[in-house]
């Protein structure tokens, strides 16, 4: 067999089942292409969504507070609905720059598959214990907070007894109630930074309805334990987040949880040749969530971590029309160009390229601070001049921030940089 | 009570709400730190009855999954949460199961049902 003979061949092929690429297909379909291909790695679709089974998903899309499950089961209904293909259990390994794919699964074997646009919807990894250097033995009973949710929730395995969990973002959060209905002593939530990246409503009813200490500005400074976690050794840092030596606390343990960032992930992505940015860690995007190649879409947590799932339908459905917009040739191009630019107290903006047409409407640019801020402007310049304003009672980094610009007020210029920063009100 | 400080979980502002007793107020409590009407209300109905969705999961059997993921279908008292628990690790249900089926009715005459919050086969 010649290499190349058994081509599978698709207008769009969807990386990822999650909800990023369930929106993306549902719109590409809803926006006239009918062949398309959503590859799934696990054995059903939804994504992390499958495992978070808890409320709050949805209140901007659907108006509701659903659950993760929920939110996800909306989508695949409409995807059995419309009739779009997708294979299970199927790993991607490679994306090359001509759109071709090299997939593998126990019933297909290895397959080529050639889309005339791609969208990546592969989503977003744990750090884990070696990325944040941890010092102390290696036992048993040291897990990322999702895999343990994964664990509990999906497939009925309890993680362990006494529990200290590092980090404070939502999934730490989630899984100190999680863990304590489930009948565990949650002990403590240790968290670097001087604030929670975690919702406030998180913090209230995670933690507080249970009377679990959080501690800022703390970090698990060892680990105690041969064959499993006996306990861990928690002390307090500094502005500079070292700890401060004599501060340290002993915590009688069996289980660690480490709730410490997600990581875009882009593997295929690189080897595709895309470029990527530095600080998200996900691929350079333009308005139509299309990549620096040609035809290669992105969307949700694998251009940049969202916090809530309908910020990533919203991105997913925009990059799932362009894609369909792209195969049928009316995706416009050039147009006036401008260059996204974080500067004070933002630390990313996407999409990092703005491309404006005459007869299009807003542009959506989303970003993140850099620390926590109340009462202050986020000023948009176009090449020095401010074209918006929007004061902001609170800001943390936390929390995603969206700022609408009218198309209106870009289209009589020669493109450059559209800058973004926070201002003191007033100024 | 002379004084309760809480957050308020109404939008991300996060408010820190202080209240007071109050007869002269119509609902009994001064609240204060809120810069809204939303932080008032919340506020005096965390004081008074706070109630909370309870999401969790049951044993399943029969299909490739063994938890199946479960909801409370309205907010239940916050107080009777460990007691549903209790309840709730004691069921186990079958396969197949549609998203919306009732899996516990009236759990604990609050007139709040446990519903699947997933389908599985």
């Amino acid at each position: 067999m010649k290499e190349g003979e058994h081509m599978l061949n698709y207008d769009i092929v969807v990386i990822g089942g999650g909800p990023a690429g369930l929106a993306a297909a549902i719109e590409a379909k809803k926006n006239g292409v009918d062949s398309i291909l959503v590859i799934e790695r696990d054995r059903e679709l939804g994504g992390i969504l499958q495992q978070c089974i808890h409320n709050g998903f949805g209140l901007h899309i659907f108006k509701k507070e659903l659950t993760g499950p929920e939110y996800a089961q909306r989508f695949i209904q409409q995807m059995q609905e419309l009739g779009i293909a997708y294979k299970l259990d199927t790993m991607v390994l490679d994306i090359d720059e001509n759109k071709v794919l090299k997939a593998v699964n126990c019933r297909d074997g290895f397959m080529k598959i050639q889309g005339k646009a791609i969208i990546l919807a592969m989503g977003c990894r744990e750090r884990t214990r070696g990325a944040i250097q941890i010092p102390g033995t290696r036992p048993a009973g040291i897990f990322t907070a999702g895999t343990a949710q994964r664990f509990v929730n999906m497939e009925g395995y309890m993680v362990g007894k006494k529990v200290v969990i590092l980090g404070s973002g939502d999934i730490g959060l989630i899984m100190a109630r999680r863990l304590t209905l489930e009948g565990a002593e949650v002990k403590a939530v240790a968290e670097l930074m001087p604030y929670s990246g975690g919702l406030a409503r998180n913090i209230v009813q995670c933690l507080e309805d249970f009377d679990i200490p959080l501690l800022l500005s703390h970090t698990v400074v060892d680990i105690k334990g041969r064959d499993r976690v006996e306990g861990v050794v928690i002390g307090k840092v500094d502005e500079k987040r070292k700890p401060i030596p004599g501060t340290e606390k002993y915590y009688e343990c069996d289980t660690l949880l480490l709730s410490v960032g997600l990581i875009p992930e882009n593997e295929l992505s690189k080897n595709a040749g895309i470029s990527l940015d530095p600080v998200t860690g996900g691929p350079v995007v333009n308005e139509s969530m299309e990549t620096s190649v040609e035809g290669i879409f992105a969307c949700g947590n694998v251009v940049h971590v969202h916090d809530l799932v309908d910020w990533v339908t919203e991105e997913s459905r925009r990059a799932g029309k362009n894609a369909a917009k792209f195969v049928q040739k009316t995706l416009k191009k050039n147009g006036i160009c401008f260059r996204t630019e974080a500067q004070r107290g933002i630390r990313y903006v996407v999409p990092h390229r703005v491309r404006v047409h005459p007869g299009d409407e807003t542009v959506d640019l989303f970003m993140r601070v850099d620390d926590v801020y109340s009462n202050m402007n986020i000023a948009v310049r176009a090449d020095g001049e401010k074209i918006k304003t929007v004061a902001k009672k609170h800001l943390a980094p936390g929390e995603m921030e969206n700022v609408k610009i009218s198309v209106n007020s870009l289209k009589d210029r020669k493109g450059g940089i559209l800058s973004v920063s926070l201002e003191k009100e007033g100024v | 009570m002379d004084k309760r400080e809480m957050i308020c979980i109404v939008c991300p502002v996060g408010c820190r709400l202080t209240l007071y007793e109050d007869a002269h107020r119509e609902k009994g409590y001064r609240v204060e730190g809120n810069q809204c009407r939303r932080g008032e209300d919340y506020g005096i109905k965390e004081l008074v009855n706070p109630t909370r969705v309870l999401t969790t999961t049951v044993k399943i059997t029969n299909v490739s999954l063994n938890r199946l993921p479960v909801r409370t279908d309205k907010p239940i008292p916050k107080g009777k949460i460990f007691e549903c628990m209790d309840i709730l690790h004691q069921v186990e249900v079958q396969g197949p199961i549609r998203m919306g089926d009732i899996i516990i009715e009236n759990i604990l005459h609050t007139g709040v049902n446990i519903i699947a919050s997933r389908s599985m086969e």
